[in-house]
Parts: C-alpha cells; sequence; structure tokens
C-alpha cells in the first residue's frame, strides 16, 4: 500500500527537505509472462493498464513504453478538455471521459490540476454560426451542456479578444462549455502510473517492441529490446506509431500519421482565464498555471514521424492569434514542439478488436485525445477484458470502415481535426 | 519544412505543396465488382509508413502539376522524384 498523498505527508517531507518521498512506481524487469500487455505507456495506455486491473481484476498485466511514460504526446498536447461534439456516438464517449475527469483527482488521489474554467468555440462566417448553433442544439439533446453566445457575450467572457467588425475574420458568435477546461497532462500519465503499479502492474520503460508473435489467428506474446514476453492479450495504444505495430502482423489501419504543433510563451500574469478555440483561423490559447500561453496550431498535410512541423503552419496560427488578441503583439514565444497523431478519414478513434484474436488497438485519436484520456482507458479495457466493447465504443470499431457507418466529426466537431 | 525539387518548376519550399498521400494505389478497373472488403481497403486503409515511402504530392501554388516523390518519413529526407507515369526507383 502506497502511502497517501496530503498536507501532512507533504509537511512530514518537508523535514526531511523531500529526499525520501516514496517512489511513485517501480521500475521491474518483465516477466515471462503476462495475463496481458499495454503497448504505449502515454495517458491511454496507463489508463487502460489502472482500469484493467481496478475494474475487472487483471492484476498480472504490464503496460510497456519504448520511451519514458507521458513522454509522447501525453507530454505534447494543450491540455483541453471538452465534450461538445456533433454526433450522438462522439458525445456519448467524450462526456463519458468528462465525466470521469471530474473526480478523477480523488480517485487517484493524485491532484491531475483538471480545471473547469470553460471552453469557447468562436465562429467567424455564416456557415460557422450555423453550424455551432446547430451543435449547441444536439449537445444539449445529449445531455451536454453548451451555449450559444453572441459577440457581445464573447467579448463580456474574454474581454481580450478584438471583436472589431474590422478584422480580417471577425467575431460573429461562439459556443461556450462551462465544463470543459483543462488539466495538467503530465499528472494525468503519472497518477494513473502510480495507482497501477500500486495494483502490481508492472511499468517497463524504455521497452521497445520489435515485433509480435502469433501462431495462426492468435498473439503468442511480444518481441521486445528487453527480450520476448508471452500474452495472450495485447492492447496496443501507441498512438502516432500505431500503423508500425500493425505492419508488424501484416494488418493496414485507416491511418495517416501527421505532425502536429504547439509552442507556449514566456510567463506572464494571468491574462486568460478560458480557453478560446477558433476552428476557421485554427488558432487555440489558453493559459498555464505557470503563467505561459499555450497555443495549438494545426497539423502539417504530409505523412511523417519526424515530431517536427513546418514554420508556415505556426506563422499561419500566430498571425490569426494576433488578429484577434492584439494584446499579444509583443510576447515572446519561449518554446515550440511537434507530436505525431494519427488521424482517421472521419478524425474518430477507433477502440476495437480486430481480425487478429487477443490483439486489441486503440488509435486513431488524431489531435484530440488529451481530453478523451480517462474514458478511452476505461472503455479499451473493457474491450480487453471482455472480449467486446462497451456500449460505449461499440460505434468506434475498425469495421466502420467496410460497413460505411463512419462517426463522421471532420468539421462538424468543434474544431477542425 | 524542407525543400522539393518539383520536376517541373525545380527547387521550392514544401509549403507551395499539398501532400496527395499514398501513391501506386491502383484504381480499381470493374467498381461495380468489389466487395464492401476492398472497398474498404481502396479508400481507407493506408501503409503509413515509418521510414521510405512513396507519396504523390501537388505543386498547388506554383505548376499545379501532380509528381511522386520517395521520402523517409521518420526524418523527411526526400530520395527521389519522379514524374505520374514514371516507373518508381528501386528502394
Amino acid at each position: 500500500m502506497k502511502n497517501k498523498y496530503s498536507i501532512f505527508s507533504l509537511i512530514k517531507n518537508a523535514f526531511s527537505y523531500h529526499e525520501n518521498w516514496e517512489k511513485a512506481w517501480k521500475d521491474p524487469a518483465p516477466k515471462k509472462e503476462y495475463e496481458a500487455v499495454i503497448i504505449g505507456g502515454g495517458g491511454h495506455g496507463l489508463a487502460t493498464a489502472y482500469y484493467l486491473a481496478k475494474k475487472h481484476n487483471m492484476k498480472n498485466i504490464a503496460v510497456v513504453e519504448k520511451g519514458w511514460i507521458g513522454g509522447g504526446n501525453t507530454g505534447r498536447n494543450t491540455t483541453i478538455i471538452r465534450s461538445n461534439y456533433l454526433w450522438d456516438a462522439s458525445a456519448g464517449l467524450y462526456d463519458h471521459a468528462l465525466k470521469i475527469w471530474e473526480s478523477l483527482s480523488q480517485e487517484l488521489n493524485y491532484n491531475v490540476m483538471f480545471s473547469q474554467r470553460g471552453v469557447m468555440n468562436l465562429a467567424h462566417n455564416l456557415q460557422d454560426v450555423r453550424d455551432l448553433k446547430r451543435r449547441t442544439h444536439a449537445n444539449r439533446l445529449n445531455g451536454i451542456d453548451a451555449v450559444y453566445l453572441n459577440t457581445e457575450e464573447v467579448k463580456k467572457f474574454c474581454p481580450i479578444i478584438n471583436t472589431s467588425p474590422k478584422i480580417r475574420y471577425p467575431v460573429l458568435g461562439g459556443t461556450l462549455q462551462r465544463r470543459a477546461g483543462t488539466a495538467r497532462h503530465d499528472a494525468v500519465a503519472w497518477g494513473y502510473a502510480r495507482g497501477a503499479d500500486e495494483m502490481g502492474v508492472d511499468i517497463i520503460q524504455n521497452c521497445e517492441v520489435k515485433g509480435i508473435k502469433r501462431i495462426g489467428d492468435c498473439v503468442e506474446g511480444i518481441e521486445t529490446t528487453k527480450g520476448f514476453i508471452k500474452t495472450k492479450k495485447i492492447g496496443v495504444v501507441a498512438a502516432g506509431h500505431s500503423s508500425v505495430i500493425a505492419n508488424m502482423v501484416g494488418l493496414k489501419l485507416p491511418l495517416e500519421s501527421k505532425p502536429l504543433q504547439a509552442l507556449v510563451s514566456e510567463p506572464v500574469k494571468p491574462i486568460i482565464d478560458t480557453v478560446v478555440m477558433s476552428n476557421a483561423v485554427h488558432a487555440y490559447v489558453s493559459q498555464s498555471d505557470k503563467g505561459e500561453l499555450v497555443i495549438g496550431a494545426g497539423t502539417d498535410d504530409y505523412v511523417s514521424y519526424s515530431q517536427k512541423g513546418s514554420h508556415d503552419i505556426v506563422e499561419g496560427t500566430l498571425n490569426a492569434i494576433l488578429e484577434l488578441y492584439p494584446i499579444f503583439s509583443r510576447m515572446r514565444m519561449l518554446r515550440q514542439w511537434g507530436g505525431i497523431v494519427d488521424i482517421c478519414p472521419d478524425a474518430s478513434p477507433i477502440i476495437s478488436k480486430t481480425s487478429i484474436k487477443g490483439l486489441y488497438f486503440n488509435c486513431g485519436w488524431g489531435t484530440g485525445g488529451f481530453k478523451a484520456t480517462p474514458g478511452s482507458g476505461d472503455l479499451f479495457a473493457h474491450t480487453i477484458a471482455n472480449d467486446e466493447p462497451h456500449k460505449l465504443n461499440a460505434a468506434f470499431n475498425i469495421n466502420r470502415f467496410v460497413s460505411g457507418d463512419l462517426v463522421d466529426e471532420h468539421g462538424a466537431a468543434a474544431v477542425a481535426h | 519544412m524542407f525543400l522539393i525539387n518539383c520536376p517541373f518548376c525545380g527547387e521550392r519550399e514544401q509549403s507551395e505543396f499539398k501532400a496527395g498521400g499514398e501513391a501506386h494505389i491502383v484504381r480499381p478497373k470493374q467498381p461495380t465488382e468489389l466487395s464492401d472488403d476492398e472497398w474498404a481497403e481502396y479508400l481507407f486503409m493506408r501503409k503509413n509508413i515509418k521510414g521510405v515511402q512513396f507519396e504523390r504530392w501537388n505543386h498547388i501554388h506554383g505548376c499545379r502539376k501532380w509528381f511522386n516523390m520517395v521520402r523517409d518519413t521518420s526524418n523527411d529526407q526526400i530520395k527521389a522524384v519522379y514524374k505520374m507515369g514514371e516507373k518508381p526507383p528501386v528502394k
């Protein structure tokens, strides 16, 4: 049993200069065999392991991670959490995640700094206005909080936005989901890792998967840089590298991996207390607790695993940011980075069984996976444990690309994917 | 961010181009005879290779012509550029 984090443990450890904190997770060598192995130690993978152990009593499991946990897209996103999706299937999936977020810090005994500061989506042309109004109604029918704001109400909610009708893409209105917000991305990975480790899950870092062994149509185990690990169930949560794993077993996925960029500014005093996203001009901004502006840009349109994006993409985003927020004109940008996102043709994820028995994929989250982390882990754990999808992820099976029953959130969601 | 040697215009910035995805996916000769699985394979399934990949590109802000490219997607290095209809260079 791990020591509980509390104000008392903080005071107690202060006396020993914080040098005697118990390790949050162990660093075990892989065992010869596990009941299930999760490939990928990001937020989704660690959450999957956590819920497999907690809700499905599968304790003899491992998470294998090529680098360090939370070092991929979990540590590279802009931490936006919302559930205002248009279609019923997506609304169910993302709101399931949002509901878990609301009590996640208490459940994990780990402060994930979930902050329901609201997410506002701006409309810049008449079609945006129509789409956002339609989405607001769809959200409310699904029990998701959403309101439509006119230009004055947008200005009132976030006074630093330039609502002049003279700018290139004037603000004609917007939607607001007050339950939406942000969380600390690293803490989500660390919290789930600590929780999973406590229940006996082995978290194996610096362990790259080199091959998948199978006999007939069943998986037998994985070849890794730390040797062969026998298992009958493999859950792949490898984000941008999902196709690399799929290619090992000759499986093709409907994915393309592309760089997505984000950047942060120098830290300043609190200036924006919400998240503002702008689909038409592809600019998203919020402010971290450290005071940095966190800015999301768009994807490059070519396949790349290089984890760096093009300069012109960042330039386009910053042009839009400066038009909407002239107050930021003399801010300096501190860091810029790229992550590799796996995008489905319908911009919706895949949480599914495959044609190979014991092989499951959780991928295709594209540019918007962070918000779904707890729900994705919960539903993927259910799918792996029962060999059947939960009703909330049944629509997100891999077979939809054959049946044509796509969950087309491209452009229909609050933001372009 | 890289330079592309357009076979018609010469070396230009990548931002002048549009990526057209995986190359050499053959359009079905008899679309009416295709099963749902074959349609899914043709329309949606991609190799999405980490490493040397064959791709189509279009010089949309230049000559607007399509051409093929061999590129290493792990570091964005271009190995070869060749015109539509030409045989791909051997790896």
